[in-house]
């Protein structure tokens, strides 16, 4: 028996409530944050990754109390993220009970945040999330970029190397969001998840994209992820996180 | 029978994952974070965590005085250590270019490396972040409805070693069999989370809440 691959269903926050957007926009209602990361543990979720998908631009950082009501019910590794930008920060989440914290814009326009937080409470609890779009033409040789404020800008900085520099700073894991896939239901970018996991030491999850079972599959076999992360196709009971483990235990994957 | 239960707080990091499982898997307890030397002597049971870096867990241990009040509270009620508090408990570490420890079990804590593969090849990626197996090597009340080999929530860069294998409660396989779990008398330390590992984890919780300190 080896380490399983993680399956992390994925809460978009706004305002208290669990939604989920196709490319950002088009937000629909799933639900208390707190009841839904109950159900997604009852059902055998590896972990729960909770973003606050406004507080990045909309100055908004009221995450602390859902975190604290989510502690006391779900026994299982929760990552918070969502407008984080100093220690201070960091601290307030993990005192409420996140056990990992996702940093994401403010790693870019601070990398000594990653690094300071890193040496304060180790890398095990920083994990530096990364949207990256394919910016490449057709017939050039591949390549991505970091976008920053819910993938509205662009930074010029290549993701593949950024996710290297990241680890050297202090990250534990990267989350690896495609934004070109995100919410479109086409699978995870399998091409920037396979670099960035083969380039780096630590775990990546995959993110952006997830439509169907065999997406997650894609991920872990050819994108080489350690986890998969996925948010509509079980807000919306399309399939079940017993169906999916099922799936990819099928198909040859080591599954909890 | 209202019990007391102290989760240590020498100020590294979460508590509150570990003393909401056991308010959950123990109703009746008054469960305690403190790091003061009366309340943890006084207590009926005590948890030692920790996470994060080595060198500051053992400086922030040495500094309030943390060692010795572990140490003998050790010899009388049951303990339960952590991640961190279980290598905390060892000879030495050579994380942080090597950390000398509180020397209650025999053995040390070392790197899983850079360079470590796993059965077919493939590169193992570290820290050691996931759900892994635990194979029980003996026989204890704090395995007590958890199933051999069932799995538990793991993560880690260093894990221990020892030679002393009487001491060894578990094992797991991760490029290389390592120790997961030991025991020595009224002592149980565990490098996994039980306070993240779901039913199994919260059942070890619930097992250590009733143990009499008994093998």
């Amino acid at each position: 028996m080896g380490l399983a691959k993680r399956i992390i269903p994925c809460l978009d926050v706004d305002n208290g409530r669990v939604v989920k957007g196709v490319k950002f926009e088009d937000i629909r209602d799933a639900g208390d944050p707190v009841e839904v990361a109950k159900r997604y543990n009852d059902q055998g979720a590896d972990e729960i990754t909770f973003l606050d998908i406004t507080a990045s631009h909309q100055q908004r950082d009221t995450t602390v109390h859902t975190v604290e009501r989510m502690a006391a019910e779900v026994f299982i590794p929760l990552t918070v993220g969502g407008g984080i930008r100093s220690c201070d920060d960091i601290r307030r989440l993990l005192n409420a009970g996140a056990d990992k914290v996702s940093i994401n814009t403010a790693a870019v326009f601070n990398p000594e945040l990653v690094a300071e937080a890193a040496q304060r409470f180790g890398s095990q609890c920083i994990v530096v999330a990364i949207d990256a779009k394919k910016v490449s033409q057709v017939g050039e040789e591949e390549r991505w970029e970091i976008f920053t404020h819910g993938g509205r800008k662009p930074t010029g900085i290549d993701a593949v190397a950024w996710s290297v520099k990241m680890c050297e700073y202090g990250a534990g894991e990267i989350l690896l969001t495609s934004m070109d896939q995100d919410g479109m239901k086409n699978g995870f970018d399998l091409g920037v998840t396979r670099k960035v996991s083969e380039a780096v030491p630590v775990p990546v999850i995959a993110s952006g994209g997830v439509g169907n079972l065999q997406h997650l599959v894609d991920g872990i076999v050819d994108g080489k992820a350690d986890a998969v992360l996925a948010a509509s196709i079980f807000h919306f009971g399309e399939y079940s996180l017993p169906q999916a483990k099922q799936y990819m235990a099928k198909h040859g994957i080591e599954i909890r | 029978m209202s019990q007391t239960i102290v989760v240590i707080d020498y100020g590294m990091g979460n508590l509150h994952s570990v003393s909401k499982a056991l308010e959950k898997v123990a109703p009746g307890a008054k469960v305690v974070i403190t790091g003061d030397e009366q309340q943890i002597l006084a207590a009926d049971r005590i948890v030692f965590p920790g996470v994060g870096a080595i060198r500051d867990c053992m400086a922030e241990i040495l500094r309030l005085n943390i060692g010795e009040v572990v140490k003998s509270a050790i010899v009388c009620k049951p303990v339960l250590a952590i991640c961190v508090g279980m290598q905390a408990l060892m000879d030495s570490s050579e994380e942080n270019g090597g950390v000398a420890c509180l020397q209650v079990f025999t053995g040390n804590v070392v790197s899983f490396g850079e360079t470590l593969t796993g059965a077919q090849g493939e590169r193992l990626k570290v820290p050691h972040m996931g759900w892994n197996g635990v194979k029980q090597t003996v026989s204890h009340p704090l395995w007590h409805n958890i199933e051999d080999n069932t799995r538990f929530y793991f993560v880690h860069s260093y894990h221990v070693v020892t030679e002393q294998t009487n001491q060894i409660a578990a094992l797991t396989e991760y490029g290389k069999e390592f120790v997961s779990a030991l025991h020595q008398k009224n002592l149980f330390a565990v490098q996994f989370h039980p306070e993240k590992s779901h039913t199994a984890g919260l059942q070890l919780l619930k097992n250590f809440t009733e143990w009499d300190g008994k093998p």
